[in-house]
């Protein structure tokens, strides 16, 4: 039972928030940039192919431009003769953009705690979720895009997300 | 066999005494005379080692009894028709001099002496672009030097320009501004990666474009470089083996098996005949799994994308057959030195028989999009030739090498585990071209299947693991009851698996080719130095010689055809 203006209007109009609607298609047509380097790659591939099967969660068109993506993946080990590469990939994107950390190399370095490996992306680029394991399951790349997908919902679209953040190569 | 090598050698070179280290042969030689050595060892028709596996140096700063000379070059040769291997190896009293560069003899030294360069900073004379090649190029010092601290990181702000090294590559090609002012066009400079589809991991293919047609190439890798080397000498023997598993992601149990193949060798340890027998079940499955990935890839970069489906879902399936019996979908850890974790599970017979039909099922389905297809044919046929020369000369090994036509594999040339008893074949090509390297790969799954099946008729009842106790954990009720059984474990685990000191090079036929591992060992139970010898490393440095004259979008295609992984290429 629509109330005021929306009862006057009958049922051809719907009225909600600016941040509701575009959130909601935000939240289910995400388009990922997948940034692989290394093992973790392959268990995407495992999350995309028929098992599992990305596209019941609306993030099946892999684009392999950043232009036409906002969801970027960072699926392995970023060294740092990587990083300069990983942060003019993720300047490309257009904004509003979310990143996932796929593993434990991304998020922290794992096992490569040495001279050539970043210890973790966040030095480099915001992340949004992280996903533990070396390498995660495939559901636990569906999680993160599901975590990706309720952090979204809270956002507002007038906000700039992550303005001063500042990493290494800042 | 290696008696024969060693007359022959003590002949050619009267004042160097040739020994013998396992399966290898062994000379010293001094600095000044590698060039005419190594000339020698490949030209001389009695000796003709057409492959230089790899180059590598050892830092003996620390080690306890030290050489006079503080570094030492380490060259591994093959040659395949006799099935001979010889290191040469030459003291380097002063790395700034260094020792001049064989990248004239064979195509492989190229990238290998790059990589000594970068990893310990031995020069080498005359080499034509002594450039680092893992690190990046901001990097100062050198990582592997034993002085070289491992947590000391470098920012690189950033990419290498790489424009001197296409020029100068275009111009040792004869074309320079004059000729393109002559045809009244222009040069085009096109990267792809190392952020790129096409790449499957993190390369970068830099080439210089008339039209559509690759005029040159130069290729940069070392965007996955993790440090393995440098990580692999502060671990112990067993904890290295999870390291392993991240080389070939696409076939980690097969990295485990060459890894503690290697380390048993040294030790003269024997594993069970049941450990044996799982080892070739497991190493032919993991084949399977390997090159069904790689030709998924290959066939969608091709455009082909249900084949992808038909390939790539075996493997997931195959998934649940392996996370059953590992605990892990992709990084098995499953081997420990002197065995296996543990034994099959109840009923993994009926499992695999199960998985081995289907993956049948799915490569035939996708055998029947491709093989009579006229245009993957007209595609792939002829495109991106490999030839036997040229594959030898840059070190190819495994299906690259044998599409043009070599019918080298280490499981038939020296065998191990008992290959010999098996009944398959080596399917070889004839052109060299991309589709060889496909159906090799095609063929080489019905093959290993065929091993997998004999083997799992075959495999007989009993322990995993040896019974020694230099290696093997003792049993749980020892440990808890027992000082003697406390302190053997106490040791295994925190002091590790010892070995004596000394060094040695033990390889594998992995699914992309000769898995080699060099070990430098002082006798405790961490390695003092662990050089792995990985076949992707070679292949890519040969593309440039597959790609060049043809199209940009048979580049694509051809990556995918040798199979480059990047664990495994940057370690």
């Amino acid at each position: 039972m629509a109330l005021g203006l929306e009862a006057g209007l009958g049922e051809s109009v719907l009225t909600t928030r600016l941040d509701e609607i575009i959130n909601w298609g935000r939240q289910y047509s995400l388009w990922p940039m997948v940034f692989g380097t290394a093992c973790c790659a392959i268990e995407f591939m495992s999350a995309a192919a028929s098992q599992h099967d990305i596209s019941r969660f609306g993030a099946e068109v892999v684009r392999f431009s950043p232009r036409q993506a906002d969801l970027m993946l960072v699926c392995g080990t970023i060294s740092y003769k990587q990083a300069p590469i990983l942060k003019r990939i993720y300047d490309q994107m257009p904004d509003p953009r979310w990143v996932v950390s796929m593993g434990a190399c991304a998020s922290s370095g794992g096992i490569y705690d040495n001279y050539c490996t970043v210890q973790g992306i966040h030095t480099v680029i915001p992340v949004d979720v992280y996903i533990s394991g070396c390498p995660p399951r495939p559901e636990a790349v569906l999680d993160a895009l599901m975590k990706i997908q309720e952090k979204i919902q809270t956002e507002s679209v007038l906000v700039d997300r992550h303005k001063d953040f500042k990493g290494i190569l800042d | 066999m290696t008696d024969s090598l060693t007359d022959k050698l003590k002949v050619l070179f009267p004042d160097i005494e040739p020994r013998t280290v396992l399966d290898c042969t062994v000379i010293d030689v001094d600095p000044g005379s590698v060039p005419q050595v190594m000339e020698q060892l490949k030209t001389y028709p009695d000796l003709g080692f057409s492959m230089l596996l790899d180059i590598t140096a050892v830092d003996y700063l620390t080690y306890p009894q030290r050489p006079a000379a503080r570094f030492c070059v380490v060259y591994t040769l093959r040659n395949w028709e006799r099935n001979w291997l010889l290191q040469v190896r030459t003291p380097i009293p002063d790395p700034e001099w260094g020792v001049e560069s064989v990248a004239h003899l064979w195509g492989a030294a190229d990238w290998a002496e790059r990589e000594v360069y970068d990893q310990y900073g031995i020069n080498f004379r005359n080499h034509p672009d002594l450039r680092r090649i893992l690190n990046h190029w901001q990097f100062e010092g050198h990582p592997l030097r034993k002085d070289y601290d491992i947590f000391k990181g470098q920012i690189c702000y950033e990419a290498d320009r790489l424009e001197d090294e296409i020029r100068a590559r275009l111009a040792s090609k004869g074309i320079d501004e004059s000729t393109m002012q002559d045809i009244n066009t222009e040069m085009m400079f096109l990267n792809l990666g190392p952020s790129h589809p096409a790449t499957h991991g993190a390369i970068r293919i830099f080439t210089a474009l008339d039209g559509e047609t690759i005029m040159a190439n130069v290729n940069e890798i070392g965007y996955l470089h993790r440090g393995f080397e440098k990580t692999a000498e502060n671990r112990t023997y067993n904890q290295i083996i999870p390291l392993t598993d991240r080389l070939n992601y696409c076939s980690a149990l097969m990295n485990n098996i060459g890894y503690v193949k290697a380390v048993e060798s040294w030790l003269g340890l024997e594993i069970t005949e049941r450990a044996m027998f799982m080892r070739v079940i497991l190493s032919e499955f993991f084949r399977v799994q390997d090159h069904l990935v790689c030709l998924a890839a290959n066939l969608v970069d091709m455009g082909g994308l249900t084949n992808y489906w038909y390939l790539y879902n075996e493997k997931e399936a195959s998934y649940d057959l392996i996370a059953r019996l590992t605990g892990a979908r992709l990084t098995s850890s499953f081997t420990r030195i002197g065995g296996m974790y543990r034994d099959f599970y109840e009923g993994w017979q009926e499992d695999m028989e199960q998985q081995l039909k289907a993956i049948e099922k799915g490569v035939n389905d996708s055998l029947k999009l491709v093989l009579q297809n006229r245009i993957v044919h007209d595609r792939t046929q002829g495109t991106c030739v490999l030839t036997p020369e040229t594959a030898l000369s840059y070190g190819y090994t495994g299906p690259n090498l044998r599409s043009t036509g070599v019918s080298f594999d280490l499981r038939k040339d020296s065998p191990y585990y008992n290959y010999e008893a098996f009944d398959f074949y080596v399917p070889v090509g004839s052109q060299g071209d991309i589709y060889d390297r496909m159906m090799v790969r095609f063929e080489e799954i019905f093959e290993s299947i065929k091993i997998v099946r004999q083997a799992m008729k075959m495999i007989p009842e009993g322990p995993v693991f040896v019974d020694d106790h230099r290696v093997a954990l003792p049993p749980k009720d020892q440990v808890y009851n027992k000082i003697e059984g406390l302190a053997n474990h106490f040791k295994l685990i925190f002091e590790g698996v010892k070995t004596p000191a000394g060094e040695w090079y033990n390889s594998y036929e992995a699914a992309n080719g000769e898995l080699g591992f060099h070990f430098v060992s002082d006798g405790s139970g961490t390695p003092y130095k662990l050089k792995v010898r990985p076949p992707c490393f070679y292949a890519m440095g040969g593309f440039h010689e597959m790609i060049e004259g043809e199209m940009i979008a048979d580049a694509v295609i051809n990556l995918g055809s040798i199979n480059i992984i990047g664990g495994e290429l940057d370690r």
